[in-house]
């Protein structure tokens, strides 16, 4: 069976800045791995070199066996992928919008319909679906980002900041849903917040100056540290870099 | 295969095309624009282009103000093509969903240039009103009908191009208004006789070639000549090409 995701030698450089240097690991169904580090660190530059909204300066990845840089529709079709800050488009309701993206992804009819639905119930995002995106919440936004990411049940799911800005029980929501896929797919969150990591990540890297310092599981990176404190070995480990 | 792959960009390209052109009418802007171009329109008909008084039962009075009333107005539709995207991050939704750059531009402009069109036929009453009053060359109106058209698809593609620049739609907007005047101008004598004192007349005659006055002119006149739909086409073809360059180009930034 081919991996989920793997990551090849990946590098982006933007002018003579390296964001991403030589980045190179595996995930495979089951996993949820957490991407870990300081903002700036080259999470988020991974990510959208994975989805194929950036190409990468050199290396590459590939999608359940299809290479971002020679089959990149192909990748766009395999994996689900919410930007950071979750954006949609403000002058639609979550309905029109989820229909647009499932047109997009090629369903038709009442399966299109029935996707649309069953999105709109496992994100509950039911009670504001008719109203315009712009007039909702943090929260409800990110859902529908989430919503629109999951229309066509990835194999992959790639999250960029899935939590960040949410309160308590938002981000209580968003986790249950996460760990309810957990199971069936390969999911990549990235995230600054360290509770995050024990709450949903089977595996958790940590990411600094575009390269991984620390990688395995969330027991594995705090047993680093003395006290067993993920907080101890983040700044140990990124300050270094 | 092949059509099964023809079908799908078909498709891609629908669905953009639909989402963009319901995106007009999701703000005023569409209403509007539209309102503001049929007054213009008239006003412009009947008091600078003396529509009555020259007692001649065609539409030249009107279609003479078409690039003047384009110059202004056209960027208004074009500016938030690629700006707004850019601005509200959407592009990274956008452009990584199935779909490639080609569907992405192609709808985006096609839906621009479709809600211009259909600005562009609500004048009607003007082709009624002539032919009311009088017996027009019904096949000349025609013609400018389509060069119209065509030179509104020119400014669009421009304005799309440039609008993929920059996240700012007034940026956008002052930029495509900029460039869309020198094409306009670039054919008319103002242009022409500040180049023709000191360059040599292959240059002259180039920029010349580049002005769409002339081209929309020779249409007007109810001559449907190759070279003015292939000027028009290409432009359209050019700009759109840099487009997709340009956000890729421009996209991370």
């Amino acid at each position: 069976m081919t991996e989920a995701l793997k990551i090849d030698r990946l590098t982006k450089q933007f002018g003579l800045k390296t964001a991403v240097d030589n980045v190179s690991f595996i995930a495979k169904k089951g996993e949820v791995l957490g991407f870990l580090g300081p903002n700036g660190a080259g999470k988020s530059t991974t990510m959208k070199m994975v989805v194929g909204f950036l190409s990468p300066t050199s290396g590459t990845a590939s999608v359940c066996g299809h290479d971002i840089i020679r089959n990149p529709l192909e990748v766009k079709r395999t994996v689900g992928y919410l930007p950071e800050g979750a954006p949609a488009y403000p002058d639609m309701t979550p309905y029109g919008f989820l229909k647009f993206i499932a047109s997009i992804r090629g369903f038709r009819g009442s399966e299109k319909t029935d996707r649309v639905e069953h999105v709109i119930n496992i994100t509950r995002i039911e009670d504001v679906a008719r109203q315009p995106i712009e007039t909702l919440s943090k929260g409800y936004k990110r859902r529908v980002g989430l919503a629109q990411s999951l229309i066509h049940d990835p194999a992959v799911l790639i999250l960029d900041e899935p939590t960040d800005g949410l309160d308590p029980n938002q981000k209580q929501v968003v986790r249950e849903l996460i760990k309810s896929m957990a199971s069936e797919k390969c999911i990549v969150i990235s995230t600054h917040i360290l509770e995050e990591v024990d709450a949903v990540c089977t595996r958790a890297m940590i990411i600094a100056s575009g390269k991984v310092v620390a990688d395995g599981s969330p027991e594995e990176l705090k047993s680093q540290s003395g006290a067993g404190d993920l907080d101890e070995v983040f700044r140990k480990v990124t300050n270094n870099a | 295969m092949r059509y099964l792959e023809r079908s799908r960009i078909m498709r891609n390209v629908g669905l953009i095309f639909i989402r963009e052109f319901q995106a007009y009418f999701s703000t005023p802007l569409a209403y509007i624009f539209i309102v503001i171009f049929l007054m213009l329109a008239g006003l412009l008909t009947f008091f600078m282009g003396s529509y009555l008084e020259r007692d001649q039962a065609d539409l030249v009075p009107f279609f003479e103000f078409h690039p003047w009333l384009y110059l202004f107005l056209v960027p208004a539709l074009s500016m938030r093509l690629w700006a707004e995207e850019r601005k509200q991050g959407t592009i990274e939704l956008f452009l990584t969903l199935p779909i490639t750059m080609g569907h992405a531009v192609v709808g985006k402009f096609l839906a621009a240039w479709t809600f211009s069109i259909t600005a562009l036929c609500l004048t009607f009453p003007f082709w009624i009103t002539v032919n009311y009053l009088g017996k027009p060359d019904n096949g000349v109106i025609f013609a400018s009908y389509l060069g119209s058209a065509l030179m509104a698809g020119s400014y669009l593609a421009i304005g799309s191009m440039l609008s993929a620049t920059t996240k700012n739609q007034i940026i956008a907007f002052v930029l495509t208004t900029a460039v869309c005047f020198l094409f306009t101008l670039a054919g008319s004598s103002v242009v022409l006789d500040f180049f023709s004192a000191w360059a040599p007349s292959e240059f002259v005659q180039a920029v010349g070639n580049f002005g769409f006055l002339p081209h929309f002119q020779s249409i007007q006149r109810g001559v449907i000549d190759l070279r003015d739909l292939f000027f028009f086409a290409s432009i359209i073809v050019i700009s759109l090409t840099a487009n997709a360059l340009i956000i890729d180009w421009r996209k991370a930034t």
